[in-house]
């Protein structure tokens, strides 16, 4: 067969060319696969609606070039903008700040990092051949996807955090991701955390950036939860309008450990959340929700995937969205049940609630199961809001606009019940409250 | 006092009231009784604003102003009260946060100040003692996994905290037992003022027992047929509808 030569778009031949020209210039260390990884994403190129993993979501057209790979600020420009960084800011918690992709130490909480956790910047794990990064990529199915490849490809720096072997660590540890600047650029990122056995922690994670260009965000959280651990997560997406936002959660769980992650998305024009979860040990547990706002041309995507190896584990998706305008939501979800892995119970949820003529929603929930004593579903809802319940609240004096507020934010709100600490919850409740105010 | 005039009204094409003439003086409790299928549950809808019927003709007055062209909720500030006959379950809205919610939209609707949190939750706890309603359920979604019973003693209890000038019951004993029923009707009769008159309406007398009706209408095929005292209702708990419904093949 003669060689084909696939017609590629000037965002792919821009990659290419990005990476040959930089890839001498990033940190390097055995275990980051960079060559490996780009010659995967080269075969592979920027998904379109012909790859079944990205039918409703085309990265070919949403990447119209390939933006350049941001530099490292200077200390005055990482100084201003995290001094303007709004997610969480209200919480308690030791920050780890990464401008435009970049850690920033001067603007991080280095000095405060509590008993128990270990923090090493991923250019200095690279740098003396830290251990730990052979944990990362901790799910298999993370590393067959175009946009988990492209990150390792273009990885620029990122975080280990290391949590101890039964460290309970009550102060958040808030990865904080800020972008500035008036020329769209990209950025990759990936942050390690490990828990050692019988370990908890809750990590924080908001990504927030400039309005009006269209900068190209591509973070990666690798997470290893060890036997009888506890890992709980909260993720803000409050990117700006303009942002083509990618990010992967890959999640190891071990026997008996709990998972609970949250991602709520406001902003980027065109986000994608993927979360990969594999329960390698027996008894794990995950609590896997979202929330999902969106107006004008915004379109989000969340594709779910749990692998479930072990018995007994339990898997709880629940995923809200609310569409405005002429927004797309977009669900994908599957749970892979093993042979082995009797005693599963995962559920799966996706509701929309469609607030326009022209939004619409997306679901594809799928079931593999090759056990036979396990007990799965899935459901998808899409609907409007219900005229009997706006009139009820109407008849008791609440002003239209505001019973639609009631109903949305609790609506959304259950998606965000799962969070258990209180600050967290109140932030994303409030981060919903400020976008009903602005839809007004 | 409330006027109802000439009202006519259709549902998708089809005529339910056929030109209702109904006046519930300040400070009276009206009942309106009358078989299945007469209007009564589209009458309490239409006073309250619910937008799938068509007035075609006729007016309500509310102290002389015309609230037809109003929204459910400026009927409500106006004073228009509806007990749902089926309180609907809103998911994910606490209770405490829907009565705050409603009580200061009126508020603000009138022109008064919003009322701080301790007095609110004072007047709350106040008025859900009365009723009977403990203070766990005031801390659930609002009618989440109540009971029958407890979701129309939720219903008085934002009666009596709302303060309305008009208020329309409709089929509250629906559903009741005994208990319930003698909890509820005691709240609404807590309630009667000089200011504040009732719309009851209902299938059965038993309810009339509690809440004993000033006068009793009598509705049939979309207008008040009969009028009289609390014992006309007796008076149709023996006989039934019969009468009525002769009027209705006609």
């Amino acid at each position: 067969m003669a060689d084909v030569t696939p017609l590629r778009t000037a965002a792919e031949t821009g990659l290419s060319k990005l990476f040959e020209a930089t890839k001498m210039k990033y940190p390097t260390g055995v275990s980051i696969a960079r060559e490996e990884a780009f010659r995967y994403f080269e075969a592979v190129g920027l998904p379109t609606r012909r790859v079944e993993a990205f039918k409703y979501t085309d990265l070919r057209s949403a990447f119209r070039d390939a933006a350049h790979p941001a530099e490292m600020p200077s200390a005055e420009t990482a100084k201003a903008a995290s001094a303007e960084a709004k997610g969480f800011a209200g919480i308690e918690a030791v920050r780890l700040t990464f401008v435009n992709g970049h850690f920033i130490a001067e603007e991080s909480d280095l000095g405060r990092i509590p008993a128990g956790v270990n923090v090493t910047p991923l250019t200095q794990a690279l740098a003396e051949g830290n251990a730990l990064l052979d944990r990362l990529t901790p799910v298999r199915q993370a590393s067959e996807n175009a946009i988990y490849q492209l990150n390792t490809a273009f990885l620029a720096d990122g975080a280990l955090i290391a949590v101890e072997a039964g460290a309970k660590v009550e102060m958040p540890l808030h990865l904080r991701f800020v972008g500035t600047g008036s020329e769209a650029y990209s950025t990759a990122t990936r942050v390690l955390v490990t828990l050692g056995e019988g370990a908890e922690a809750f990590v924080l994670e908001s990504h927030e950036g400039p309005d009006g260009i269209a900068y190209q965000p591509n973070d990666a959280v690798d997470v290893v939860v060890g036997d009888d651990a506890t890992f709980r997560h909260a993720r803000l997406n409050a990117e700006g309008r303009e942002a083509v936002a990618l990010s992967t959660l890959s999640v190891k769980l071990g026997a008996k450990s709990a998972v609970e992650t949250v991602n709520v998305v406001v902003g980027g024009v065109l986000s994608r959340h993927q979360v990969y979860l594999n329960f390698a040990g027996a008894d794990g547990n995950a609590i896997v929700n979202g929330a999902a706002m969106l107006n004008g041309r915004q379109l989000a995507d969340t594709t779910f995937l749990a692998d479930h190896a072990g018995t007994g584990g339990v898997s709880r998706e629940l995923f809200k969205t609310v569409v405005d305008g002429e927004a797309t939501g977009v669900f994908q979800g599957k749970i892979i049940v093993q042979q082995a892995a009797q005693q599963t119970d995962g559920k799966m949820m996706s509701a929309c609630l469609i607030l326009s003529d022209e939004g619409q929603m997306m679901n594809k929930p799928e079931l593999e199961i090759f056990a036979d004593d396990v007990a799965c579903g899935h459901g998808a809802t899409c609907g409007a809001l219900d005229d009997d319940l706006l009139f009820y609240l109407m008849q008791r004096g609440l002003p239209k606009p505001e019973a639609e507020s009631l109903l949305v934010q609790a609506f959304l709100g259950a998606a965000i019940e799962s969070v258990s600490h209180e600050g967290a919850r109140e932030a994303l409740i409030g981060t919903i409250e400020a976008w009903l105010k602005a839809r007004g | 006092m409330i006027e109802i005039k000439n009202l006519t009204v259709a549902i998708e094409d089809k005529q339910i009231l056929n030109g209702l003439n109904l006046t519930v003086n300040d400070g009276e409790v009206a009942a309106i009784m009358g078989p299945n299928g007469s209007g009564k549950s589209t009458l309490s809808y239409v006073i309250a604003g619910k937008e799938d019927y068509e007035v075609t003709d006729g007016e309500i007055l509310l102290d002389g102003v015309n609230i037809l062209e109003m929204s459910p909720d400026e009927r409500a500030a106006s004073g228009v009260f509806l007990a749902f006959q089926y309180p609907l379950e809103i998911p994910g809205v606490g209770t405490m946060t829907f009565l705050k919610a409603t009580l200061n939209a009126q508020r603000r609707a009138r022109g008064e100040g919003e009322l701080s949190t301790p007095d609110f939750i004072r007047k709350v706890n106040a008025a859900a003692e009365k009723l009977e309603i403990n203070k766990e359920m005031l801390k659930r979604a609002l009618n989440v996994g109540f009971s029958g019973g407890e979701k129309k003693r939720m219903e008085i209890l934002q009666m009596a905290l709302l303060e309305p000038k008009f208020c329309v019951l409709d089929e509250t004993d629906s559903g009741l037992d005994i208990d319930a029923l003698r909890i509820v009707s005691g709240g609404v009769n807590a309630l009667r003022a000089q200011g504040r008159s009732f719309l009851v309406i209902t299938h059965y007398q038993r309810l009339l027992d509690y809440i004993v009706p000033d006068v009793v209408h009598v509705m049939s095929q979309g207008r008040i047929v009969k009028s009289g005292d609390k014992d006309l209702a007796k008076a149709l708990e023996a006989s039934g509808y019969a009468e009525y419904r002769t009027g209705e093949a006609a």
